[in-house]
């Protein structure tokens, strides 16, 4: 089952937001690969927003290879295949600790110093 | 297209019409916004031929709308502020009167429809309730399959649940792919959602014909202090105003104003409502100034 929850107030634009939740949603697996999921103008209307909307958000997603259309059938979850997932995964986690990175930076933390945060966190 | 304007105008002794653009695909809803007097429904009644344009070119369906005007208005499905049935006759009968005009009736689908809407069809038109009146207008121009909806202010005093009502309706309607809405308002909340495209008229001219998001992702409010404006920035606030403790204006290009502008002003995410009345109050200025 796939949620969406748009903000009308976000910096974010409403296609951005359906973007970042889909994706989401595929790599933490709830969405898994072959999952048929609602056309554009189902969703539009679901969500009372306009069909360029949710058209932008599909070819987003489409041409970052997360979902597939098939003409005259519907638009599927794509396989991304494990190793893809996995890259992605990581590469979620590089991008959060490069912000940790830059924030400690400005606070002039050296790195030892982080090193032993990010244990304490670590550990829990 | 399923409704194209090139270059239309109507000069009327005290108001004109100056060479109307616009263009809508199968498929989508557009709104049609400005102000009372703009020139909205002089231009919905030229597209359904009710007045005769003076220059330019108007197709619908592909079709040259005066020379196919029968066969187009088959095909058109008209809904309008003013009540235009015949008071007396009770809503079933003028529905019987209605149908006989069309070739593609489909009384199943009004049958379908009129329970959808709750409609009494049994109770003359005149105790109908504004809503009902719009929403029996609407199911008549279901029933004779339309595929494109013009619709003159619809909206105007509905309250607020049966204007919900409508609009989901209208992303119904647009479901197949095929239909279309052309729907002019002045009430611009309805089309903050469900609108793909806006067009906004002024004074007898579009000031803009372009995808909703574009506008709402990229224009911006910008507020700020006074000694931020220049002779050279001037031109980039769209109806710029200033008061003794700073000034607003609309930008084009939010991100970029943020980026130029840094802490020193304001920028907000603009309603529709924001855009028409900043792009307006330019238009203003505009006119004076000539």
């Amino acid at each position: 089952m796939m949620n969406i929850i748009l903000s009308q107030t976000s910096e974010d634009p409403i296609y951005m937001q359906i973007v970042k939740q889909i994706k989401a949603q595929i790599l933490k697996g709830d969405l898994p690969s072959g999952q048929l999921l609602p056309s554009i103008r189902s969703l539009a209307k679901d969500l009372n927003i306009s069909v360029i909307t949710t058209k932008r958000a599909y070819d987003e997603l489409e041409q970052a290879g997360y979902i597939v259309t098939v003409s005259g059938k519907g638009t599927y979850v794509a396989d991304l295949g494990q190793e893809m997932l996995r890259e992605t995964r990581l590469k979620m986690v590089e991008d959060k600790m490069a912000e940790a990175v830059s924030a400690a930076k400005s606070l002039g933390l050296t790195l030892d110093e982080l090193h032993e945060m990010l244990k304490l966190i670590y550990e829990g | 297209m399923i409704l194209q304007l090139t270059n239309v105008s109507k000069h009327y002794k005290d108001f004109s019409l100056k060479k109307i653009n616009l263009s809508l695909e199968r498929g989508y809803i557009m709104g049609f916004i400005g102000p009372n007097g703009a020139g909205k429904s002089t231009t919905i009644k030229l597209i359904m031929n009710l007045a005769r344009k003076d220059e330019g070119e108007i197709k619908v369906f592909g079709l040259d709308h005066a020379k196919h005007s029968i066969e187009i208005r088959n095909k058109i499905g008209f809904v309008y502020d003013e009540n235009h049935y015949y008071e007396e006759l009770t809503a079933e009968e003028m529905k019987n009167f209605i149908r006989s005009f069309y070739s593609r009736w489909d009384e199943p689908l009004f049958q379908r429809y009129a329970k959808q809407f709750g409609l009494p069809l049994t109770k003359p038109v005149k105790q109908l309730s504004k809503g009902m009146k719009m929403k029996l207008q609407l199911a008549v121009a279901l029933s004779h399959q339309a595929e494109l909806l013009i619709m003159d202010e619809p909206t105007s005093g509905l309250d607020p649940i049966i204007r919900q009502e409508l609009l989901e309706i209208l992303l119904s309607v647009i479901q197949d792919e095929n239909k279309s809405v052309f729907f002019s308002t002045h009430i611009t909340s309805d089309l903050d959602k469900i609108a793909d495209y806006i067009t906004i008229i002024h004074n007898g001219q579009i000031l803009l014909s372009t995808a909703k998001d574009e506008l709402l992702d990229n224009y911006g409010v910008i507020k700020g202090s006074k000694d931020l404006l220049s002779f050279a920035n001037r031109e980039h606030f769209i109806g710029l105003r200033e008061n003794r403790y700073g000034f607003d204006a609309l930008v084009e290009n939010r991100r970029e104003a943020a980026k130029k502008y840094g802490d020193k002003v304001v920028i907000e995410k603009p309603t529709l409502e924001e855009i028409l009345l900043y792009i307006t109050r330019r238009g203003a200025v505009h006119a004076s100034s000539h």
